[in-house]
């Protein structure tokens, strides 16, 4: 057996994952993706374990041992996107942006994907810099509610899924 | 490794057998990132492991291959087909599976494909090794996980047990913290937030005054 073949298909079942990963926006999709990745440096291990003829197996037992860690990681993640699932009513990545600053920016989630907001930044600072110095004083004034008005949708929607599938689980 | 290396092209047996194997889990690994319904992905993933199983056996590493249809295809698919329903995902066909940055995705995929398989190919044109069948067998294996990786064996099955407990703590709603982490330490950390306040009962007005505005401070920072 040559190494070629198996070491090619796995190099392109890798690139196969960097796709789905890069490109799905489901957020099961992208585990799905991580585990094909996965499965290629796997593959990996096994070719180079029978060509190098490791006495102790060191391939094999290292793709067990990944076997096995990717077994932890699905169950993490899936409780990870559940977890999301509940508070938010959506595992869309696209739509999961709490982390950047574009939703101080403009309220809609879906109108920066297509166009690029970074000139939108250091240009638009005339209507941005009350928005932008919110979260320096931290909410100080209790009745500042319209500023965190566009962020508010997924917060009562978050309160009605905790309350529900508590009463789900109960 | 040894002496004289056959040519590349025309194919042994084993190595067409293992090719054959290597584009059906190649196709269904494409088709599971590019299909449009998400339970026909997770069933192209059954494939595409099984495949890879095929190809395990092939190349004489007999034990992976059984940990691989029952750990992957048995376990892992399941779970994912779990999540698949517990998050109502549609059945049927939806068109927004695909994110926005498509095509830098596709960019991306095929600059890796190109550099892992050049160099992979330039790197291992000759290298060659007669398949001999029993080095991956479960004995040989067991003895080697229990006499050389025990320690990382053990370390592993302690990582299991993290894996298993916070997975249950991060799906369970009634242990652990409450779901909203951002509160400050002033407010009540009950877990249903404004409501069923039983231990706060002095003081109506200013304690109304305070939910509201750890509401606001909890919105504004989650």
């Amino acid at each position: 057996m040559h190494v070629v073949y198996p070491v090619v298909v796995s190099a392109l079942l890798f690139s196969i994952g960097v796709y789905g990963v890069l490109a799905r926006r489901n957020a099961i999709l992208v585990l799905m993706s991580v585990e094909l990745m996965l499965n290629a440096v796997n593959l990996n291990l096994v070719v180079f374990d029978i060509w190098l003829r490791d006495r102790l197996h060191g391939g094999q037992v290292l793709t067990l041992f990944i076997i096995v860690i990717a077994a932890a990681e699905v169950g993490l993640g899936l409780a990870i996107v559940l977890s999301v699932f509940r508070n938010r009513r959506t595992i869309d990545i696209d739509r999961l942006r709490d982390l950047t600053e574009r939703d101080l920016i403009g309220p809609g989630p879906d109108a920066p994907v297509g166009s690029d907001p970074g000139p939108d930044g250091p240009l638009g600072s005339g209507p941005d810099t009350p928005v932008g110095s919110g979260p320096g004083p931290a909410g100080a004034p209790p009745g500042d509610s319209p500023d965190p008005g566009p962020a508010d949708p997924p917060a009562p929607g978050s309160e009605g899924g905790a309350v529900l599938d508590r009463s789900e689980a109960g | 490794m040894t002496s004289q290396v056959p040519d590349l092209w025309p194919p042994t047996g084993q190595e067409v057998v293992f090719l054959l194997l290597g584009v059906v889990a190649l196709g269904s690994a494409l088709l599971v990132v590019t299909t449009r319904q998400l339970v026909h992905a997770a069933l192209w993933l059954v494939v595409c492991f099984g495949a890879l199983a095929g190809g395990y056996l092939v190349l004489t590493a007999e034990f992976v291959a059984w940990v691989q249809v029952l750990i992957y295809v048995g376990a892992i698919v399941v779970l994912l087909l779990f999540g698949i329903m517990l998050t109502r995902a549609p059945i049927g066909r939806s068109a927004d599976l695909d994110s926005g940055n498509r095509a830098a995705a596709v960019l991306v995929a095929v600059a890796t494909a190109a550099v892992l398989v050049t160099v992979v190919v330039q790197g291992f044109a000759t290298a060659y090794t007669p398949l001999e069948p029993g080095g991956g067998a479960a004995g040989a294996l067991g003895s080697s996980i229990f006499r050389s990786w025990v320690l990382p064996f053990e370390a592993l099955s302690v990582l299991l047990l993290a894996a298993l407990i916070g997975a249950i703590v991060l799906s369970r709603t009634d242990i652990g913290g409450p779901s909203r982490v951002t509160d400050s330490p002033g407010s009540d950390p009950s877990p249903d937030g404004t409501g069923s306040d039983p231990e706060g009962g002095s003081g109506s007005e200013p304690r109304s005054d305070q939910e509201t505005g750890s509401d606001g401070v909890s919105r504004n920072g989650g």
